[in-house]
């Protein structure tokens, strides 16, 4: 079930990604509010994007693991050229790299934060926006940062 | 163990008209590079028996390929012993390591090795850069780009190529205190040396403050930061060592790196020769956007890991009597983008002492040549 906390509504269209044998559990995991990360079953390696066979051990045993949905921003951009007609700039685009593992990074946008807020390490989590049958997974600076108080009567420019 | 390297030999370049919106038909184009690379090389078009490419008449939006082996064959009346096209190489130049490993292997004697854009007039044609990723040519089309695997991880988020940069000039100004005048530093110096070259693309003069105001694309890159989609096509002959009709003029392949990565490629092309990066006098490293050709200072040992901001600092390190010229014809942002073609032929150029209005006062005897970025990578090392 739909959790409403992380599921976000916007005023546009995203393109929806397929949803394959290897990336349906990847792309609709949102579903109930949580983000899940193929992990191997006989390593432990998260693995981004995820493969059926883990690249460290070539363990074939891969399953879709529940994570924390937090972690910091690697780095961020605010993109200004319309690459998808659907979806009007400009926008955050960034990646940011989940805290159970470093390195796992995914790209992603950051929403409802000011881009005078936006930094490399910026504390972040995710939430989810609807494109066709899949639950695209979004960030968005962690409520209890430092900075949200002070940020929060900022206007930003960023849709996203 | 024999080198490939040491069996085969550049011979011959050619280059045909480059230029923005030339609405010219691009298997004339090829025709015009190829057979001028095939006359430099003081060879007929009968003695070529091996034609390479990238990325071949297949893997394509519009403008990304304008001909393929079997177009070119048929277009010029090849008839060849061994081809290879195909966009899964090492960079844009793996067209060129294949065409050493065909000629030192024996399956050929002399091969044309060739790479055609026609992006500038695919874009107005279509309506933009974007409008070229989309599928039924543009007119509300919906993206195309899941025929790869990975396009899925990206479109979803509007993501296009020049974030990728974005995300990699943001990451070492937080966290190496890299500034925008810079990053400028690549594109103002290519624009100084494109200044004397008739070939090159943009010429006029181009300043710090026009950088600094351009329009960005994804913050921080600007237009400036971004090279120029052209129209154009470049040509190569590699012969098999022994077999050059005037070898006073080939240019020597003193090593290659094929490896997966910046890093990679460079450390391999380092690990199949005795030159240092201190012998190199000049280097064409590929800058599809600013930040690429850092990357490449860096990968080749020219400076360490986020230094190359510092090192082209000021612009004059990488100007023409600096310690390490680079990108002396303009490069891609300002000569067009031929995809690492336009670069190996500026190398070409410098090292037989034939570049003309551009030619660098020493004539350079080894030269660095970069393709590519990321995980498409390859780096060549050459001498005269």
């Amino acid at each position: 079930m739909t959790d409403p906390r992380t599921l976000v509504v916007e005023p546009f269209e995203r393109v929806a990604p397929p949803l394959t044998e290897r990336t349906q559990a990847f792309w609709t995991s949102g579903a109930d509010g949580r983000l899940r990360i193929a992990r191997c079953q006989r390593c432990r390696r998260y693995l981004h994007p995820p493969r059926p066979v883990c690249p460290a051990c070539r363990g074939g045993a891969v399953a879709f693991e529940p994570v924390s949905g937090r972690g910091t921003v690697w780095s961020w951009t605010v993109n200004r050229y319309g690459w998808v007609p659907s979806m009007p700039p400009p926008y955050v685009v960034a990646q940011v790299e989940l805290a159970e593992q470093p390195g796992l990074l995914l790209f992603t946008n950051v929403i409802d934060c000011p881009p005078q807020r936006l930094r490399v390490g910026l504390p972040v989590e995710v939430c989810f926006a609807r494109a066709g049958e899949a639950y695209i997974p979004l960030f968005r600076p962690v409520p209890d940062d430092g900075e949200a108080a002070a940020a929060d009567g900022e206007a930003g420019d960023v849709q996203g | 163990m024999s080198r490939a390297e040491s069996a085969a030999v550049i011979t011959g370049v050619g280059r045909s008209r480059v230029g923005r919106r030339l609405g010219a038909d691009p298997w004339v184009l090829t025709a015009e590079a190829a057979l001028a690379a095939i006359a430099d090389a003081g060879l007929s078009p009968d003695d070529v028996d091996g034609v390479s490419t990238y990325p071949g008449a297949f893997w394509s939006t519009p403008g990304i390929t304008g001909a393929g082996v079997d177009d070119v064959r048929a277009l010029l009346g090849l008839r060849t012993r061994w081809h290879c096209g195909g966009g899964e190489l090492a960079g844009q130049l793996g067209a060129m390591v294949n065409a050493v490993l065909a000629v030192a292997g024996g399956l050929a004697t002399h091969v044309l090795c060739f790479r055609t854009v026609w992006e500038s007039t695919a874009q107005q044609a279509y309506g933009g850069r974007a409008a070229t990723l989309l599928d039924g040519g543009g007119s509300g089309g919906r993206p195309v780009r899941f025929g790869r695997e990975l396009a899925q991880w990206t479109t979803p988020f509007g993501i296009g190529y020049p974030c990728h940069a974005a995300l990699d000039m943001r990451r070492r100004m937080e966290l190496a205190g890299a500034t925008r005048e810079q990053f400028a530093q690549v594109a103002l110096v290519a624009r100084r040396y494109a200044a004397a070259n008739d070939a090159a693309v943009y010429r006029e003069p181009l300043t710090m403050e026009q950088y600094l105001d351009a329009r960005l694309i994804s913050d921080p890159v600007c237009v400036y930061d971004c090279d120029v989609p052209v129209d154009g096509s470049v040509a190569f002959v590699v012969s098999r060592a022994g077999h050059a009709p005037d070898p006073a003029r080939a240019v020597t392949f003193e090593a290659i790196g094929s490896a997966s990565g910046f890093d990679e490629a460079a450390a391999m092309m380092w690990d199949r020769t005795d030159l240092k990066p201190a012998d190199v006098d000049v280097a064409q490293l590929y800058d599809g956007f600013t930040v690429y050709a850092l990357r490449w200072l860096e990968a080749l040992g020219f400076c360490g890991a986020h230094e190359a901001t510092d090192f082209v600092d000021g612009g004059t390190r990488i100007g023409p009597d600096g310690e390490l010229p680079m990108n002396t014809g303009g490069g891609q942002l300002s000569g067009g983008r031929l995809h690492g073609f336009g670069g190996l032929l500026e190398a070409c150029l410098q090292l037989r002492g034939e570049a003309g209005a551009h030619q660098l006062p020493d004539v350079p005897r080894v030269a660095v040549v970069t393709s590519g970025a990321e995980a498409f990578t390859s780096a060549l090392l050459l001498s005269r």
